[in-house]
């Protein structure tokens, strides 16, 4: 082999820069953090599946419908129905933002910015 | 060479339809989710660091520089540092300028011909669309590794915000996911409505870049439309980089595993063929040679040890003639040269 030198840095640094996450894990490695389970109320308004996959999708339906058609009321796939609200209807039962909202957002460096306008239920507390 | 354009749509089909098939149809989660993926990413590493093995084995009989300047010369004439570069440090600026910014493409031209003559000009073009792409897959890959780390490092969600600026959809569209889709198109394009391009484009040309299109649509797809459970898909990517590979209980969308295939295809595809480009830059002769020809002398490793006579055995056999036809002996000379060698 002519040059090994730079050819072995060479493979070191390919294998080092494709194994980042392996190194960005290295020594600490824990469990992932489970959101927190509501406080009450049997079921969700739509099964989990589909909310944990599409529920910025419905608030952004809602905030839509709600602000600018005034349609103020939600029916779900069963037939209930719900007042489209964050705080009033999806935060009584869920009730942090930091140990059920924010739990999964801060593992995918989401950012939503529901909390620039809405009160978290945290905030409400401090100030009853 | 449009039977290639076609085997390669086939091969993308194939490849779109065995995970909705294995995934779909017979719940084969775990080899599709775990086996395949740790398989490719071996198979990813293992042939590129064979390849680079395979090319470091093989001799350099000559210096090749591709020079594009005045060489370095004597002091008064204005050395070209970058195109004809003659140490080490401008070789790795000239490859600095070449990997990070393509400055070769920068340089391409277009031939056209104005009624009976040949005319040159500038066509940046394909240079736009290479460095929107590769910057591109870049970026995404940089930004994947919120999926493989966690706690999520600060620099990916720094990352993650400035990609995401302009906040157009929920989730926000990434503006690296349309740089890198106009880029793609650019370059299939090209190769399609350009003749001259079409004529020299094979099935290993078109395969790569639709595989690579069907990665970024499906992922695209996954993001804002036909959204998976992202928990799930975080489980999968954490275990797998944590060597502790589980298949998480809930169920992970198909078109997940679509995506994952298709990125192992390419991973397993990348090493041995025309992609393996990203390695094969550091070992091109014509760029990784300082242009030093008359400076130092360049050996090469495949000469064999040639018997040839010295002026001095010359000199000793022909002495009589010589020193009859009055010719300058140099016994000197041959005396201090002995003494090196």
């Amino acid at each position: 082999m002519y040059n090994a030198d730079k050819v072995i840095v060479g493979i070191l640094v390919l294998i080092i820069f494709f194994t980042t996450p392996f190194w960005l894990n290295y020594k600490r490695v824990e469990a992932l953090p489970k959101p927190e389970r509501a406080e009450k109320g049997e079921k969700c308004i739509e099964d989990t599946a589909y909310m944990r996959a599409y529920h910025m999708k419905l608030l952004d339906e809602w905030r839509n419908e709600k602000v600018r058609e005034s349609k103020i009321y939600y029916q779900s796939s069963d037939g209930r129905i719900y007042l489209k609200s964050l705080q009033r209807t999806c935060m009584e039962c869920h009730r942090s933002m930091a140990n059920f909202c924010g739990r999964c957002h801060a593992m995918f460096a989401v950012k939503p910015d529901c909390w620039k306008c809405h009160i978290a239920p945290e905030e409400v507390k401090k100030w009853r | 060479m449009w039977n290639d354009l076609f085997v390669s749509i086939l091969a993308l089909i194939i490849l779109i339809l065995v995970p909705l098939v294995g995934v779909g149809l017979l719940g084969l989660d775990y080899l599709f989710g775990i086996v395949i993926p740790y398989l490719a990413f071996t198979i990813f590493i293992g042939g590129l660091i064979y390849r680079m093995i395979y090319w470091a084995k093989s001799p350099q009989p000559f210096k090749i520089t591709t020079t594009c300047g005045q060489q370095k010369s004597l002091p008064w004439i204005k050395h070209s540092r970058l195109e004809a570069p003659a140490s080490t440090w401008e070789v790795g600026l000239r490859m600095f300028f070449e990997v990070f910014l393509f400055r070769s493409l920068f340089r391409n031209l277009r031939a056209d011909l104005v009624g009976k003559r040949l005319v040159y000009g500038s066509a940046k073009w394909l240079w736009l669309g290479a460095i929107l792409f590769h910057l591109g897959f870049f970026i995404i890959i940089i930004r994947h590794l919120r999926f493989f780390v966690h706690p999520v490092p600060d620099f990916i969600t720094l990352l993650d915000e400035i990609d995401g600026f302009f906040q157009l959809t929920v989730p926000t569209l990434y503006v690296s996911d349309i740089l890198i889709l106009l880029g793609l198109v650019f370059l299939l394009l090209r190769r399609l409505v350009d003749a001259k391009v079409n004529y020299i484009s094979y099935a290993s040309d078109y395969f790569p870049l639709l595989l690579i299109i069907a990665i970024v649509v499906s992922g695209i797809l996954m993001r804002i439309f036909t959204k998976v459970d992202l928990y799930a898909v975080k489980e999968l990517a954490y275990g797998l980089v944590t060597f502790k590979p589980v298949l998480p209980k809930a169920e992970i969308g198909v078109i997940f595993y679509v995506h994952l295939f298709l990125v192992s295809s390419l991973a397993v595809y990348f090493p041995f063929s025309k992609l393996v480009h990203m390695i094969g830059i550091f070992f091109s002769p014509t760029r990784n040679l300082p242009n030093d020809n008359r400076m130092v002398r360049h050996v090469n490793p495949w000469d064999y040890p040639v018997k040839y006579r010295t002026y001095c055995e010359w000199q000793e056999e022909f002495r009589d003639v010589l020193e009859e036809a009055g010719i300058p002996i140099d016994d000197d000379w041959c005396k201090e040269t002995q003494k090196k060698a």
